[in-house]
């Protein structure tokens, strides 16, 4: 537990963040921390990494709990390096999506939820991500992958796997 | 009439510089200079209404702020667009980021707010990024902060991210989830103008509408009044979607016609090559589904509008909604069975889970509309299915459980057969319909 702490640049960032919010209305921090958590803290929100949370911002465990269980960005297993996030709401399966889940589970050998045996990629099917118009497409870390094909997926899939960030 | 994409093609629109260049942060300069209750009267002349779905009128909304508590006032700008279909403020954000802090400065002004919150869902972060640059801009050259302009106004604006829940573009469940809690909707009343963000004043306007407001304070809110048709003023983004030639963000002036925006090069381009026209939601994936008839025609056989008024003409039974403007397209090959289960599962992936109707209700649809289309429907089953949206429907705190219902009540009314045909397997085959498979690929992903 000890050995979990934010480095010194993310605490003056938890700091900033904290001095958005009016004296007594400290909890509105919550969501920005736990985004912060998961990407500085192994990737997920462990238990023991909620507890830190709680601890810095003064909250309670159960108040971080049931935050970080109700909203589907925050992780509560370790996944692959990658996640790869793909939007199967209407629009998207109007456009081909299903095929694209179909077609990355092949090239994976993997099926949906499941995670590649080198831990480099996670499967998901996600809900519409605001990118209709560009379907069928997919979300991977901060970044937005749209219009995909066949090809395209295996242009993305070759970056990652260089450990380079796909155009 | 481009207003709020005005610019939009000009290289480096999205920062500071060439904003202002062209004509950027005027609308702070002479508002700053007004009465806050002189900026709120212009923009209920204008006649804007509330772009996030609702279609509220703003300067009413604005004017019912309580002014007189004592208490802090907020601006909170719902940036969670999630709604199946809609993509347009992520566009404005994305391509404009300084239109909308612009439209944020003049109209917390209005409200005499001294902070106010984007909150964006957190899927987008790497747009709120480019916020908060432009948020850095504004606060350097002295848009920002305090003092504004040597007007003694002072002003902060944050951007909050939210991380994954439809629920909270829902303003009560925003506002929970601002609050650093789960987002589940408020009983109302209160309201938020009265009690909204840490118990304070509130107003809540979605990106769409605050990025209005500077080209209405420039050009006043007569001239705004002027464009539009009756109580559609304006333009209007619309995201169009699905099986069409050129899916994109349109800015249309309110009024034309459906069938101009579904066939002109201008907008949509048309169907794809050798397709024919099956539906049309023509406002994000809560509004009722159309079918042919009734999409470029009202009940009655006026030409349908790109209005809030002639879209929703004739009600449930063959209107629709304006809802956010997130138009999809379906031709012949979509399964409408499919579409509506695929929509059925997501309502119940984002049901909140607070009331009981809803929370059991959206399961309940989600597991019949499955096995309608995975070929094992029963007879019953589409009665049960209009059973449980009356049961659902109007018995929630929020708006949400109705929002659920209205596409698969609407689909069942308008695609009847394409269910009875699933249900007694006689449907053609279409792509990726289920009902004559087995299994199917996408069946596994099913929880």
């Amino acid at each position: 537990m000890s050995s979990i702490a934010f480095s010194r640049e993310t605490l003056a960032l938890v700091d900033d963040i904290l001095s958005r919010y009016p004296e007594g209305c400290k909890k509105s921090a919550l969501l920005p921390v736990l985004h912060l958590a998961q990407q500085e803290l192994g990737g997920w929100l462990s238990p023991d990494v909620m507890n830190y949370v709680a601890e810095l911002l003064k909250l309670s465990p159960i108040e971080v709990y049931e935050v970080a269980t109700f909203y589907t960005l925050f992780r509560l297993q370790p996944t692959g390096k990658y996640v790869l996030e793909v939007c199967q709401t209407g629009p998207c399966c109007l456009m081909g999506a299903e095929k694209t889940v179909a077609d990355l589970e092949k090239k994976l050998g993997i099926t949906v939820g499941q995670t590649t045996a080198d831990g480099l990629f996670t499967l998901k099917t996600v809900e519409c991500l605001a990118s209709c118009g560009s379907a069928p497409m997919m979300r991977v870390d901060d970044a937005y992958y749209e219009h995909l094909t066949d090809s395209k997926l295996d242009q993305i899939l070759d970056a990652f796997k260089k450990g380079q960030t796909p155009s | 009439m481009n207003i709020l994409l005005e610019h939009l093609s000009v290289e480096n629109i999205d920062t500071f510089e060439v904003y202002r260049k062209l004509g950027g942060y005027a609308s702070v300069e002479k508002a700053l200079r007004m009465a806050p209750m002189d900026v709120v009267e212009e923009v209920k002349k204008s006649g804007l209404r509330g772009r996030g779905g609702a279609g509220f009128p703003t300067g009413l909304k604005w004017s019912f702020i309580d002014r007189k508590s004592g208490k802090p006032r907020y601006l909170v700008c719902n940036a969670d667009e999630g709604e199946p279909g809609t993509f347009k403020d992520r566009f404005l954000m994305e391509k404009l980021p300084h239109r909308l802090v612009e439209g944020m400065i003049v109209s917390s002004f209005a409200l005499e707010s001294h902070t106010a919150y984007i909150y964006i869902r957190g899927e987008l972060m790497w747009i709120g990024k480019k916020l908060e640059k432009a948020i850095q801009e504004a606060y350097a050259n002295g848009f920002l902060g305090k003092n504004i302009l040597g007007t003694g106004y002072d002003l902060d604006i944050y951007v909050h991210p939210g991380a994954g829940a439809y629920i909270c573009g829902e303003e009560s469940a925003l506002l929970e989830s601002l609050e650093g809690k789960r987002g589940l909707p408020r009983m109302k009343p209160p309201f938020p103008a009265v009690s909204g963000l840490f118990a304070c004043p509130t107003v809540i306007n979605n990106v769409e509408s605050l990025s209005a407001v500077p080209w209405i304070i420039n050009k006043g809110g007569d001239a705004y009044a002027k464009i539009g048709v009756g109580k559609s003023a304006g333009t209007k983004l619309f995201s169009a979607c699905g099986q069409i030639k050129k899916p994109g963000v349109y800015e249309i002036e309110m009024g034309i016609t459906v069938e101009d925006f579904i066939y002109s090069e201008k907008y949509c381009g048309g169907l794809l090559e050798g397709r024919t026209l099956k539906a049309v939601i023509p406002g994000g994936s809560s509004t009722p589904i159309l079918p042919p008839h009734l999409v470029t025609k009202t009940a009655s056989g006026e030409p349908r509008l790109m209005t809030y008024e002639s879209l929703s003409e004739g009600g449930f039974e063959s209107g629709s909604m304006l809802g956010s403007g997130g138009f999809i397209v379906l031709d012949n090959t979509a399964c409408i069975v499919r579409n509506t289960w695929n929509f059925s599962r997501f309502y119940h992936h984002e049901s909140c889970g607070q009331c009981s109707p809803c929370r059991e209700g959206t399961g309940w649809l989600e597991k019949v509309l499955y096995r309608i289309e995975h070929g094992q429907g029963r007879p019953e089953d589409l009665d049960l299915l209009l059973d449980i949206t009356k049961k659902i429907d109007g018995k929630t705190i929020c708006s949400f459980g109705a929002a659920a219902c209205w596409p698969i009540a609407s689909a069942i009314r308008h695609f009847e057969h394409e269910f009875k045909a699933h249900i007694d397997k006689t449907a053609p085959h279409l792509d990726g319909c289920c009902v004559h498979k087995q299994e199917a690929s996408v069946a596994r992903h099913h929880h």
